[in-house]
């Protein structure tokens, strides 16, 4: 160990340690649509949850390291539910949430001789989705006050260009989930083979502003695969216009993967193939 | 995208990150206990003269049946304070959460603060482990919060509940009460707590029975409440003219339901119509038959 290292040193040797390994990682797609905020990320466990509820109005989403996520992950519920008992539920805000976090992880990063190897999001579902907040935390604790959509994770730059090309504001809940399965298709750096979505390894939650108290929603199972093949009719709808509207371009036909097309838009007078809320009203939600 | 430097100084609780990184239990009440003791509901070493005790506002009958399906809970509204009447429309049956209810009775300032907490209680564990609790482990969370407040209960500021809720893994309703130093008991068919909880068990002795429906059930419980009020003044009948009837949920395996002003009137006014001909209320036949 040397005698001296200089903090200029210290700091960058630690960033790049910590974004080389949040890059090796998988990634999470956060997307606002008409009913709410929508959250994907690709996990192939059943058990071990990448996405969250921390509050009525407030979710959390990670990448990186699980145990490190997960300290954080409790921490904010606590934080939130001792906010909520101290004052009262609705003083519970994801700014306030995303300073502590902001707090938290900057002095991480500094006093430990390991920053933490995560990026997160926090987000808020407002009454009306002008109210919707999004905040992503990266592992020094700088904080980025995000609009309509944020990818996180080792191919975050290529996806949020992706998601940006077709993202328009009051989607359906179905498109948006087609717009951020193209996104998580993306290539990775370098790269021109797209990745493998397997319907079955990802992890979809919503927070759903029509919802009364406690607005998390997570799709598991049947209400998930069902979920998917709207999303996949509503992919299909979106390739069909953008064919459609687009007239001569260039290797568009059928192809279905949208991402080398040039951004077709899902229109507002798309085939409404769902109605962006949820079958099943009654509660019973737990977070499993 | 541009980024924001975070100030470093938190004016919030005082709580260091520590206190919420530190892995510990996924109890919200310990949680409080070891990080902000000052928020638990109890009085915490203070001496509360008995006649001071006396005057603050109490309450109540509470009963909670079950029947062919789930539990059903209704409480009275009124809080007196002395003899005087301190409120009319006060609510003491609470969703604890999506499959359990809870009743209270006793010192109100200090009931709906074990109300909350246990609420807190139950969400906080739910987030933090992605389960539901077992109705049991509820049961037994609300037991200790309960014990906590023994030392308030030993100077007359008496806090007891009454818990019910639906059991998804045995698919019957359960009902629990307790005692002050946190004992919990199992009860079947039907319980009360309260100031007119003899009048209403004595009633609900004559009217239950078993494999009852929902509608029954409700009713039972109306008829026992009336019969509380009827005979306790601490206890409020149905206020027909201001509207005010007692609260009613029911939880079954769709979950947790209030009913609503409108429903709880009905049942209410077909109770007061009948008594209005037999005051006493409907009569159990005098042998089997």
């Amino acid at each position: 160990m040397p005698f001296y290292v200089s903090p200029e040193q210290a700091m960058k040797d630690k960033a790049d340690y910590a974004r080389k390994n949040i890059a090796r990682g998988r990634d999470g797609v956060v997307i606002q649509y008409a009913d709410g905020i929508l959250f994907v990320a690709p996990n192939p466990s059943r058990a071990l949850h990448k996405i969250s509820e921390i509050y009525d109005r407030i979710a959390f989403a990670a990448v990186g390291r699980y145990n490190e996520y997960e300290i954080l992950r409790k921490a904010g519920v606590r934080y939130a539910d001792l906010t909520g008992y101290q004052y009262d539920r609705q003083d519970v805000t994801a700014r306030g949430l995303a300073n502590w976090y902001a707090q938290t992880l900057g002095t991480i990063f500094t006093d430990s001789p390991k920053p933490f190897e995560v990026e997160i999001v926090v987000a808020e579902v407002g009454e009306a989705a002008a109210d919707d907040q999004i905040y992503r935390i990266t592992f020094d604790g700088s904080v980025n006050d995000e609009h309509g959509h944020v990818a996180v994770g080792g191919r975050a730059d290529r996806i949020g260009t992706v998601l940006k090309e077709h993202y328009s504001e009051g989607m359906s809940l179905s498109q948006a989930l087609a717009i951020a399965i193209t996104g998580l298709s993306t290539p990775a750096n370098g790269g021109e083979q797209r990745v493998e979505i397997t319907p079955s390894q990802l992890e979809v939650a919503v927070l759903d502003r029509t919802r009364d108290h406690r607005t998390f929603r997570r799709f598991t199972g049947a209400r998930l695969d069902a979920l998917l093949a709207e999303a996949a009719d509503a992919d299909a709808d979106a390739t069909e216009e953008s064919d459609q509207a687009g007239g001569a371009e260039p290797g568009a036909g059928a192809n279905r993967s949208t991402g080398t097309s040039p951004s077709p838009k899902p229109s507002n007078g798309s085939k409404p193939t769902e109605s962006g809320t949820d079958a099943d009203g009654n509660g019973g939600d737990s977070a499993s | 995208m541009h980024e924001e430097r975070i100030a470093l100084s938190d004016s919030k609780a005082g709580l260091t990150a520590a206190a919420y990184l530190t892995p510990m239990t996924s109890s919200f009440s310990d949680f409080l206990r070891d990080s902000a003791p000052e928020l638990l509901p109890g009085v915490r070493g203070l001496n509360v003269p008995a006649e001071m005790a006396r005057e603050l506002p109490h309450g109540t009958t509470i009963v909670a049946t079950d029947f062919r399906g789930g539990v059903v809970m209704a409480g009275d509204r009124r809080m007196t304070a002395g003899n005087m009447i301190a409120k009319r429309d006060m609510e003491k049956v609470f969703r604890s959460d999506e499959f359990s209810c809870i009743g209270i009775s006793g010192v109100a300032g200090i009931a709906l603060e074990v109300v909350r907490l246990f609420q807190m209680e139950l969400e906080h564990y739910e987030k933090l482990e992605g389960r539901l609790l077992s109705l049991e482990g509820k049961a037994n969370r609300l037991a200790t919060i309960v014990r906590s407040n023994l030392g308030g209960a030993m100077q007359g500021l008496v806090v007891v509940p009454l818990f019910a809720g639906y059991d998804t893994e045995e698919g019957t309703g359960r009902i629990f009460s307790y005692d002050v130093t946190g004992g919990r008991y199992e009860e079947q068919r039907f319980h009360s707590i309260g100031s007119g909880s003899v009048f209403a068990r004595g009633s609900l002795k004559k009217l239950y029975a078993d494999g009852m429906d929902e509608q029954d059930a409700i009713t039972a419980c109306m008829q026992a409440l009336y019969d509380a009020a009827d005979d306790d003044s601490a206890t409020g009948g149905p206020d027909m003219s201001r509207r005010i009837y007692p609260i009613v949920v029911t939880v079954t395996d769709d979950g947790y339901r209030r009913l609503t002003d409108a429903e709880t009137g009905e049942y209410a006014e077909s109770v007061v119509a009948g008594r209005t001909s037999a005051p006493d209320g409907p009569a159990a036949s005098l042998r089997e038959a």
